[in-house]
């Protein structure tokens, strides 16, 4: 397991990913940070409710994997899931929409702030109960391989859903699975080192997170979660490995978290206040546009247009979200079941992205069989010997 | 006596408990050095050490089911659910090992737990996190469910649950937290387990509710007293399990009309197990059928209009009331 660092390909150089790419993935990221400062806003004003669970600090660990996701790949987001749903594409107008329970909302207004679904770009959802999305995401990397495709799926989570049992169960069922290059899933870490109020050394008996992963024969690696260069090399090298192998791999991306919980933890008796100061010097955002201006030549100005172009992206994401209307009396009661009494199942599934005709193949590999190959080598050179030596009895 | 809060009543019964009886610890995600998500163990860690308020990775099932394993060996252990909507996740250690082991042990082992935390619809908490379990738990035989609506009552019957030999659910509904109530000083007060009280006298129709639900009857009996002459009595079922109908009987006897009301969803729920009890046991008093005033049954929507929509309100009960007594002009 030890050796998984030194096996690493390199990161890509800024040449690999054109300029205009980076700057549109920074562009992103402050509209994140931005939006999550207004729905603090909000929040305060009363005019979302619930429960809301910011972002800020962590940008990077989404915005460099989904920059390198196709557009027909699947996520699957926890609570903290406005910059999932920011950065797959979703209108920051509807979701904005959303966390004010408007009929507009990217789920209707139904899911609110935890639940945001945008199935067009690939959003699977956010879910509240800690850990529970992770078997979901199994299950539809399962479903894609089984319809013959090379999409993968994203599963994101916090370092403390690693305790929870629906961990464990599909973290073994994706590494079973995967030995049969039936699980193209991709689990990310955000290790923000709390859970709620609970450090990582008080809440895991071993504090590593990805060698806890690499017991079910799912290989990791950790990676600077504030650094986007260092999470967008890894997820290139990743997704690609994952959609030609249809193995898991685990990515636990080290990050912090600048607000609190949620944003009724004011008070963070648990963590102090230069901790969170101090963290500020790892502003993903500030680290990016430093490498940026040495690299491209982003200027102050192009800064400023960017953060003057958020503001009014966001300011008008809220003006639209306070004058929408409020969800039809009457869709209270719609979308409860599909099911009409005594009527003849259609069954048509209603996900778009329902995977096509079956190749016959039986998705054991893939089309690309060659490549496919190519990977496992990869994968086997970059895992224990002991994962080789299993893979040597599959065959 | 003094005036408490609710919140103040289930911590003092913790906290006097946990002084009395170094068998009892309590367990749970952040409630340690985080104090609690509602703050119901806020300076435990301080006087009790880490020994005895243990602060829990997020595993319900695992909290759950060490909970129990040490309850079987001489332990008293509270479990505290950040929310009772997490309690779906260890559903298996308290629905198929908790509720079952003193009984197919023969009788062999107690198992002396109380699983507390709040419960009910939130305020804009989606259908995740917004749902009451009554009925739920109370399905299961083996199991006590006790659903307090006064901080006297919440603070009696935690005592009660927490000296006892049964794994029982203490169900706080969230929104009760804030009231206030008159509480007796004495550290040996205690709720017996298992009798339902009359939280309002009257004549006419009789509400039967449980937990949250009892603050909205109260209020409709208020209002349907001023303005319609309508004098109802309450009844408060204290306990979901074991279910003590016989004071519903007796006002059922006295008024010849009956509304239920409950927060959850209507089928097979709370207020159909009291409306059947009643048919059972009163079928001849009654002067109307029993009416269920009860949530929409939907999952929770998020948006504050639907969610509106979805649980009960004052007026439906005055509605409910006014139906019952034919005081409709129909
Ligand atoms: C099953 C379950 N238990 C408890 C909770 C309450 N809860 C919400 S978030 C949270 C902490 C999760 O921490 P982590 O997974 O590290 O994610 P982060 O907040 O750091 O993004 C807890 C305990 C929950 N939502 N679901």
């Amino acid at each position: 397991m030890a050796k998984r660092a030194e096996k690493k390909k390199t990161e890509p150089a800024l040449g690999e990913i054109a300029a205009p790419e980076w700057e549109r993935i920074l562009r992103e990221m402050v509209l994140v940070r931005k939006f999550e400062e207004a729905s603090e806003k909000a929040f305060r004003k009363g005019k979302i409710g619930g429960y809301l669970h910011v972002y800020s600090g962590q940008e990077a660990v989404v915005a460099g994997i989904t920059s390198a996701l196709r557009k027909d790949d699947i996520v699957y987001a926890g609570y903290r899931d406005h910059a999932h749903a920011l950065l797959l594409g979703s209108d920051p107008k509807d979701v904005m929409a959303e966390l004010y329970g408007k009929a507009s909302g990217v789920s209707k207004g139904k899911g609110g702030s935890m639940h945001l679904f945008d199935v067009d770009r690939g959003l699977y959802g956010g879910y509240g109960i800690v850990g529970g999305h992770l078997p979901l995401a199994a299950g539809t990397a399962y479903s894609l391989r089984y319809s013959g495709t090379d999409r993968v799926c994203v599963c994101f989570f916090g370092d403390g859903a690693m305790n929870i049992g629906s961990f464990h169960e599909a973290l073994n069922m994706a590494g079973l699975w995967g030995k049969r290059g039936m699980c193209p899933v991709i689990f990310v870490i955000e290790n923000n080192g709390y859970a709620m109020g609970t450090s990582v050394d008080r809440h895991s008996a071993v504090t590593d997170l990805s060698a806890r992963v690499e017991a079910y024969a799912i290989p990791s690696e950790k990676v600077d979660g504030q650094d986007t260069f260092a999470m967008r090399g890894v997820a290139d090298r990743v997704i690609s490995q994952v959609r030609m192998t249809g193995r898991p791999y685990c990515i636990e991306a080290i990050t912090y978290r600048f607000s609190g919980h949620g944003a009724a933890d004011l008070f963070q008796p648990y963590r102090s206040k230069e901790e969170v100061e101090e963290s500020r010097h790892r502003d993903p955002i500030l680290i990016l546009s430093k490498r940026l201006r040495e690299m491209t030549g982003l200027t102050d100005e192009d800064l400023q247009e960017m953060s003057d172009w958020a503001d009014e992206e966001v300011a008008e994401a809220v003006r639209f979200a306070e004058e929408a209307e409020e969800p039809d009396p009457k869709e209270l009661f719609e979308d409860v079941i599909a099911l009409e009494p005594g009527r003849e199942p259609d069954g048509d599934v209603s996900s778009p992205l329902h995977w096509g005709p079956r190749d016959e193949g039986g998705g054991e590999e893939d089309e690309e069989d060659e490549e496919a190959e190519d990977a496992e080598d990869v994968e086997a050179a970059a895992s224990s010997e002991q994962a080789g030596d299993e893979e040597g009895e599959e065959e | 006596m003094a005036e408490k809060s609710y919140r103040d009543a289930v911590r003092d019964a913790i906290f006097e408990e946990m002084e009395r009886d170094d068998s009892v610890v309590i367990m749970g995600e952040d409630i340690g050095v985080y104090e609690g998500t509602f703050r119901i163990t806020a300076g435990m860690l301080d006087k009790f050490g880490e020994n005895r308020v243990i602060d829990t990775p997020i595993a319900e099932a695992g909290i759950v089911g060490t909970a129990i394993g040490m309850a079987m060996t001489g332990m008293r252990p509270i479990v505290e659910m950040m929310t009772f909507n997490f309690a779906l996740v260890a559903a298996d250690q308290i629905l198929n090992h908790a509720a079952k082991i003193r009984y197919f042990s023969g009788g062999q082992l107690d198992i002396p737990m109380v699983i507390r935390g709040p419960h009910g619809a939130g305020v804009g908490l989606s259908a995740q996190h917004s749902q009451s379990f009554e009925a739920f738990f109370g399905h299961f035989p083996g199991l006590v469910v006790v659903a307090p609506s006064t901080p006297a009552d919440a603070k009696g019957l935690l005592k009660s649950a927490i000296r006892g030999k049964d794994p029982v659910i203490f169900l706080e509904n969230a929104a009760l937290y804030a009231i206030k109530g008159e509480v007796p000083d004495d550290s040996d007060f205690t709720v017996p387990i298992g009798t339902s009280t009359i939280a309002r006298k009257g004549a006419d129709v009789t509400i039967v509710a449980s937990g949250k639900m009892v603050h909205l009857s109260l209020a409709a009996a208020k209002t349907l007293e001023e303005e319609d002459g309508i004098d109802c009595e309450v009844v408060d079922i204290r306990a979901i399990r074991p279910l003590d109908v016989a004071p519903v009987i007796e006002s059922v006897r006295k008024t010849h009309r009956a509304v239920v009301v409950q927060e959850q969803w209507k089928p097979f729920g709370f207020a159909a197990e009291i409306a059947s009890s009643i048919m059972d046991e009163a079928f001849d008093e009654l002067d109307a059928p029993v009416i269920r005033v009860t949530g929409a049954d939907v999952p929770m929507p998020y948006a504050r209009n639907l969610e509106l929509l979805a649980v009960p309100h004052e007026p439906d009960v005055i509605q409910a009331v006014r139906d019952v007594a034919y005081a409709n002009g129909v």
